[in-house]
């Protein structure tokens, strides 16, 4: 990762409430062109929250946010054609194979023969490791392979920044291992930017070149930095607690 | 984003397909079909030139494989760069050869109808036992429940079954009353239309709106507990499903049915009675008809036969649901065939009991 790239994401002084409720506020930090930054946190802290407003689904009620250098709030149509999607359930379509799931936006968005498509999604869909199941249904598959199958449908269009809602959440620590590998495999091969949202501990050391805490208590960031350089020096209580697993 | 330039050229007894631009996903369409024919009608000494590539995603890297594929002789690569190298070195690996076959579309179909058959004989013998294990199992049973379910199935379901049966009624009455007007015989109208609901109309038409607001709720509520693993949760706790949620519904859809049905019948003569006030017969008239062509036991065969219905319609919108496989389309189907199985299993019932009626001589 060069320090001199543009960062992919800039997020300022964002904040986020639903009626008086303040969710966080002042969270500011930016995201390099080709890093794994992942946004970590304790449950209710706002992690989900904060990747619906960097990806479009949620307005900021405070402050901005670009990402590849548009606005995600004036030009969110742009927006999307940079990112690729992961959400933490899959959310892939029932009614439709793996190999449909993977072909859905480049019927969307291109103009390829059916051939070239599926072509194409075999291959996003052999990159995560599911070559095999191209014709399974979502239902017929576990619950690593659905994420793995997500994976492959939101790199579709080969976005240059893909955003994962908790990757390894509710899966074994091999099939999370594999997936940690997987994103570090896909960063490596395709020079993409990740931005993971977790709060797996073994993940966030094995994957994120930097990351940012939020906190409920604190509603907003609490650190922002080097997951290893936090664990040792940070003097946060709670992301001290965090890191090395204990109570505050 | 400029556009992807293909160009195939002789050189020297072979073949050159040169590329130029980003080759990406969105931009690959004009020109994918024609890369690929050039390759498979290449011969030996085919080259593929990328070095006016700008970029090269996975798409890009997916039409140089195919092109690799397509060929049957040696590529030279030239301008190929290291990093869309290490990409398809990448992907030569991940892609196995020969994925593609799917399951036979038969074997699909014969397995189906036979494992279709199998579930619901399993899930007709289970219920049967439930039932009969009932007495032990009361405490599977809550009690508001059950008066919920038959708020949902029968007292909401009177608007509607009223508004059809006293259309109905008004229909019949005046679809018969044109040819018997020729025969001077439109006042046996009355004894036609009621005869008609009591036996058949009212509970066939009870039936198909329970078929279709209840029995498709059933199963949509029952298939979405089996998706959220409800069902497994109860199974896990020891808790007989089919007690628990099959026979309160089973039990609320043969409640509500008679009711349903004596709801069409009413409706029904008062759109008769209507339309026959509007052809000139006075009340007295109508209801001396009705009273002559009709007699109690009438009412109480259909009142029977709707019993018979809620039975199997509920049982058909419990076993629908039960039965649903995995995600949000497995709900859809169990909903639909709910209503489809619930409609074709009381009009085979119907024709079942005129048979059985008819040897009676009822």
């Amino acid at each position: 990762m060069s320090a001199a790239c543009a960062p992919a994401i800039v997020v300022d002084h964002a904040g986020q409430s639903f009626g008086g409720r303040v969710i966080f506020e002042d969270v500011s930090f930016t995201v390099a062109t080709g890093e794994v930054f992942v946004v970590l946190g304790g449950s209710g802290c706002g992690k989900s929250t904060l990747l619906k407003q960097m990806i479009g689904l949620l307005t900021p009620t405070k402050g901005r946010i670009t990402v590849g250098g548009y606005d995600v709030v004036e030009r969110v149509a742009l927006v999307r054609r940079e990112i690729g999607v992961m959400f933490q359930s899959g959310a892939l379509f029932g009614s439709m194979t793996l190999l449909e799931n993977v072909m859905l936006p480049l019927v969307m968005f291109t103009d390829l023969p059916a051939r070239a498509r599926a072509e194409i999604a075999r291959i996003k869909l052999a990159m995560v490791g599911l070559a095999e199941a191209v014709n399974l249904l979502p239902s017929e598959i576990s619950g690593g392979m659905a994420k793995r199958a997500a994976i492959a449908r939101a790199l579709a269009l080969d976005p240059p920044i893909l955003f994962l809602d908790e990757p390894s959440a509710g899966l074994d620590p091999i099939t999370g291992a594999g997936l940690d590998r997987l994103i570090l495999d896909l960063r490596a091969t395709l020079d993409c930017t990740f931005v993971v949202v977790t709060h797996e501990l073994q993940s966030i050391f094995a994957i994120a070149d930097r990351c940012v805490m939020l906190d409920r208590e604190a509603r907003g960031m609490i650190a922002l930095g080097v997951p290893r350089d936090l664990q040792q020096s940070s003097t946060h209580p709670t992301v001290r607690a965090f890191f090395n697993r204990d109570a505050p | 984003m400029t556009a992807v330039q293909l160009e195939v050229a002789s050189e020297g007894g072979g073949t050159v397909i040169s590329l130029a631009g980003p080759l990406t996903a969105t931009a690959l369409a004009p020109v994918w079909t024609r890369a690929v024919d050039a390759a498979r009608r290449a011969g030996d000494g085919l080259a593929i030139d990328v070095s006016g590539a700008e970029l090269i995603d996975t798409s890009g890297a997916a039409l140089l494989l195919a092109l690799e594929r397509d060929h049957s002789g040696r590529i030279e690569w030239r301008g190929l760069g290291e990093k869309p190298a290490q990409l398809m070195a990448r992907l030569r690996l991940a892609v196995p050869e020969g994925v593609t076959a799917k399951v036979p579309a038969r074997t699909v179909a014969r397995t189906s109808v036979w494992r279709t058959f199998l579930i619901r004989v399993t899930f007709f013998g289970q219920t049967i036992l439930a039932t009969a294990s009932l007495p032990g199992k009361l405490r599977f049973l809550r009690g508001g429940n059950f008066f919920r379910l038959v708020e949902r199935a029968g007292t909401q379901a009177m608007p509607l079954v009223g508004m059809m049966g006293f259309l109905i009624g008004m229909i019949l009455a005046f679809q018969s009353a044109i040819p018997m007007r020729q025969f001077g015989a439109d006042i046996y109208v009355a004894a036609l239309v009621s005869l008609s609901l009591f036996r058949e109309l009212g509970p066939l038409l009870g039936a198909v709106i329970l078929a279709g607001r209840t029995g498709s709720a059933f199963a949509a509520e029952l298939g979405t507990m089996v998706v959220n693993e409800e069902v497994a949760a109860l199974t896990t706790m020891g808790i007989d499903a089919e007690t628990m949620l099959v026979i309160p519904r089973m039990a609320a859809a043969m409640v509500v049915m008679p009711a349903l049905a004596l709801g069409v019948d009413i409706a029904g003569v008062l759109g008769m009675g209507l339309v026959m006030m509007i052809l000139g017969f006075p009340p007295s008239a109508i209801l001396n008809q009705i009273q002559m062509a009709t007699g109690p036991y009438d009412l109480l065969l259909g009142l029977f036969k709707a019993v018979v219905f809620g039975a199997a319609i509920g049982l058909i919108g419990c076993r629908a649901g039960l039965t649903a496989g995995g995600g949000p389309r497995a709900v859809g189907e169990a909903a639909t065939s709910a209503v489809v199985g619930g409609i074709v299993v009381t009009i085979l019932l119907d024709g079942l009991f005129a048979v059985i009626f008819y040897r009676l001589g009822l």
